[in-house]
C-alpha cells in the first residue's frame, strides 16, 4: 500500500503521509467528523448568531432586526426563564442523590447474592427498555391519577387517607413525587450496572486484609474499602446523572401537559425553551439566546465539577 | 452468635430485594392488566388486582381503530431505529478504528474535538439543530429524523477504547499478508469485535426507539409520527380510550423487551467494558 512514484517531498505525498496513512485516516474518520461538525458545531455557531436577532417564525437572520444583546437581557430578566433554572436545580438536587443511593444499594445487594443474581439484575435493568412516554402513561393514568381508580389513591384509601390530585396539587407539591419516581424507576437499573462493573474490579484481597485488621463487615468495610475503591465510577455516575437531569424533558412534558397546555409551574429549562422557540410564538431568536445561556452555565458547571472531583487527575 | 447474625442479615437483604423487585415490576403489571381489561374495569371505583373480565380482543382492536394509526407509527419507529442503529454503528466504528489504529499526527486534536461534543447536552443543541434541519427543508422527513442523530460521540468513544485494547498481533498478521487498512478492518477486526458491535448497537437501538424530543420537534405531520409521539398525543386526546392506550403502550415496548432479553448479556458486558467509568 506504499505510495509509489511520487517525489518524497511533493505536496501530494505530504498530504497523503507515509504509506498514505493520512488519506486512510480521513477515509475512516472523515465521514463521522464531518457529520458531527455539521450537526453539532454548525448549529451551535448558528444559534449564537441568531441569538442577536429578533427572529420570529424564521431561522434566517436576514430580514430580522439586529437586537444585539437584547434577547439575552430579555431572557435574564424573565422570571419564567429564571424559574425554569430554579426548577432544574431543585430537580437535580432531588434526583442525583436519590438515584445514586438507590442504584448503589441495588448493586451492593445484587452483587452479594449467591443465587438468582441474573434474575434480580434483569428485573432492575428491565425499565431501561421503557420510554418516558410509556412510563408517563402508566404513572399518569394508572398509579397517580387523581380519580378514584388510581393505584396510589386506592392503596392510601385502605389506610383511610383522602384522595389526592397528585399531578395538579402544588401546595404541597405532590407532583414532584410523581416526576421523581418515574425517573428513578427508569434510570436506577442502568447506573446499577455501572456500579456492578466497578464492584467486580475491587480486589478480594482488600476485603481479606480488612477482615484480618478486624474491620467489621458492613458499614466499616463499605466506608473504608468499597466506597473509596468505587471513586472513579462514582464520579462518572454523578456527571452522567447531572447531564441527564439538565436534559429532563420527556417526563415533565408527558406528565404535566394536557389538552389545555402546560401549567406554569415546574418547567425545567428544556421544556421552557421548547415552548419559547417552537410554541405559538416561534421566537427562535429568544430561544437561541436561552440555549446559549444554558450552554454557558453547563460549561461552567462541568469545569467546576471536573475540578472538584479531580477528573483527569492522575490516579494516586 | 456471629453466624446467626450473618444469616439474619442475609435473609433481611433478600427480603428487601424481593420487595424492591416487586415495586419495579408493578408498572409492567399495570401495563398488562389495563391493556387486557375492559374500559369499565380500568375506571371502576375501587381498584382490583385482577380485572373482572380479560378482554383479549383489545389486542386486535387497537390495530383497527382508524383514530389511532398504530401500525403506521410502529413502521416509522422501526425504520428510524434500524437505520439509526446501522448508520451509527458503521460511522462510529470506522472513526473509532481510525482514531485507535491509524497513526496520524493530529489524531489527538480530532479526538478531543469529538469528545468535546459529549459535554454539550442535547438541551443546548436542540434549538440550533432544529434551525439547521428546518432550513435544509428536512422537517417531517425520514432524513431529518435520522441523519442528524447518526453522529454519536459516545459510540465513537466506546469503539475507540475497545479497539485500543484489541490484540495487535491479529492485525499485524493481516498486514504481513498484504492486507490494507480497509480489508484488515472488514475481514479481521469486524468479525473479531462482534460483542462491542452488539452492545453499542443495542444501546443505540433502545435510545432511538425511545427518543421523544427530536421526533416530536421534527415529525410535524402525522405521517411521520413515531410510536412515542403518537402515544404522547393520545394521552392528551379528548376522546381517549384508556384500554387502547395501554395496549398501544404495551405493544410499543415489545420490540425492545425482545431485543433486550436476547442481547442482555452483551449490553451488560458492553457497558462494563465501555470504559465510561474508568
Amino acid at each position: 500500500m506504499a505510495a509509489p512514484g511520487a517525489g518524497p517531498r511533493s505536496l501530494g505525498a505530504r498530504l497523503l503521509g507515509p504509506q498514505r496513512r493520512n488519506l486512510w485516516f480521513w477515509l475512516f474518520v472523515g465521514p463521522f467528523a464531518i457529520g458531527l461538525g455539521l450537526f453539532t458545531y454548525v448549529p451551535l455557531a448558528w444559534s449564537v448568531y441568531l441569538s442577536f436577532f429578533d427572529a420570529h417564525n424564521t431561522v434566517s437572520p436576514a430580514g430580522s432586526d439586529f437586537v444585539g444583546l437584547g434577547n439575552y437581557g430579555a431572557m435574564l430578566g424573565d422570571a419564567a426563564f429564571l424559574g425554569s433554572l430554579g426548577t432544574f436545580v431543585l430537580f437535580t438536587a432531588f434526583i442525583v442523590p436519590a438515584t445514586y443511593v438507590l442504584s448503589l444499594a441495588l448493586a451492593l445487594m445484587v452483587n452479594r447474592l449467591r443465587f438468582a443474581r441474573a434474575f434480580f439484575r434483569s428485573v432492575f435493568f428491565l425499565p431501561t427498555a421503557c420510554s418516558y412516554v410509556v412510563a408517563a402513561v402508566i404513572w399518569k393514568l394508572s398509579i397517580f391519577n387523581g380519580v378514584r381508580f388510581g393505584l396510589a389513591n386506592t392503596v392510601l384509601g385502605w389506610f383511610g387517607a383522602d384522595q389526592t390530585a397528585w399531578l395538579s396539587t402544588t401546595d404541597p407539591p405532590w407532583y414532584w413525587l410523581v416526576i421523581v419516581t418515574v425517573r428513578l424507576w427508569l434510570q436506577a437499573g442502568f447506573y446499577m450496572i455501572l456500579f456492578l462493573a466497578g464492584l467486580q474490579r475491587i480486589s478480594p484481597q482488600l476485603y481479606e486484609a480488612a477482615a484480618v485488621d478486624g474491620a467489621r463487615p458492613g458499614w466499616q468495610v463499605l466506608r473504608h474499602i468499597t466506597l473509596p475503591q468505587l471513586r472513579a465510577t462514582s464520579v462518572a455516575v454523578v456527571l452522567l446523572l447531572v447531564i441527564n437531569a439538565f436534559q429532563a424533558f420527556d417526563e415533565f412534558y408527558n406528565l404535566l401537559s394536557d389538552a389545555r397546555g402546560y401549567p406554569p409551574y415546574a418547567r425545567p429549562p428544556l421544556v421552557y425553551l421548547y415552548y419559547t422557540a417552537l410554541g405559538r410564538d416561534q421566537n427562535l431568536g429568544l430561544g437561541s439566546a436561552g440555549a446559549v445561556i444554558l450552554a454557558l452555565i453547563i460549561a461552567v458547571a462541568t469545569v467546576v465539577q471536573a475540578r472538584w472531583f479531580g477528573l483527569g487527575r492522575k490516579e494516586e | 452468635m456471629h453466624d446467626a447474625l450473618t444469616r439474619a442479615g442475609r435473609a433481611l437483604r433478600l427480603a428487601l430485594l424481593i420487595v424492591l423487585a416487586l415495586l419495579f415490576l408493578i408498572p409492567f403489571y399495570l401495563l398488562v392488566r389495563n391493556g387486557l381489561a375492559t374500559e369499565r374495569d380500568i375506571t371502576a371505583p375501587g381498584w382490583t388486582l385482577f380485572p373482572h373480565t380479560l378482554q383479549w380482543s383489545n389486542l386486535t382492536e387497537v390495530f383497527r381503530d382508524p383514530n389511532l394509526p398504530l401500525g403506521r407509527t410502529l413502521l416509522n419507529s422501526t425504520l428510524i431505529a434500524v437505520s439509526t442503529t446501522l448508520g451509527t454503528v458503521l460511522l462510529a466504528s470506522l472513526a473509532g478504528y481510525g482514531l485507535a489504529r491509524i497513526p496520524y499526527r493530529r489524531a489527538n486534536v480530532v479526538f478531543y474535538a469529538i469528545l468535546g461534543t459529549l459535554m454539550v447536552p442535547a438541551a443546548v443543541t436542540f434549538v440550533p439543530s432544529f434551525v439547521l434541519v428546518s432550513s435544509l427543508g428536512w422537517i417531517s422527513t425520514l432524513r431529518g429524523l435520522v441523519i442528524p442523530t447518526l453522529f454519536s460521540a459516545f459510540a465513537c468513544f466506546v469503539f475507540r477504547q475497545y479497539f485500543l485494547g484489541f490484540p495487535k498481533e491479529l492485525e499485524d498478521a493481516a498486514r504481513v499478508d498484504g492486507l490494507g487498512y480497509w480489508r484488515t478492518y472488514w475481514r479481521i477486526v469486524v468479525p473479531n469485535a462482534r460483542p462491542v458491535f452488539a452492545a453499542v448497537g443495542t444501546i443505540v437501538f433502545i435510545g432511538a426507539w425511545n427518543a421523544f424530543l427530536w421526533p416530536l420537534v421534527i415529525g410535524q405531520d402525522q405521517e411521520s409520527w413515531t410510536v412515542q409521539v403518537a402515544l404522547s398525543t393520545f394521552t392528551t386526546a379528548q376522546n381517549l380510550n384508556l384500554h387502547e392506550l395501554f395496549v398501544a403502550a404495551g405493544v410499543s415496548i415489545v420490540p425492545l423487551v425482545v431485543v433486550f432479553l436476547l442481547l442482555q448479556r452483551y449490553i451488560v458486558a458492553g457497558v462494563e467494558r465501555s470504559g465510561i467509568d474508568d
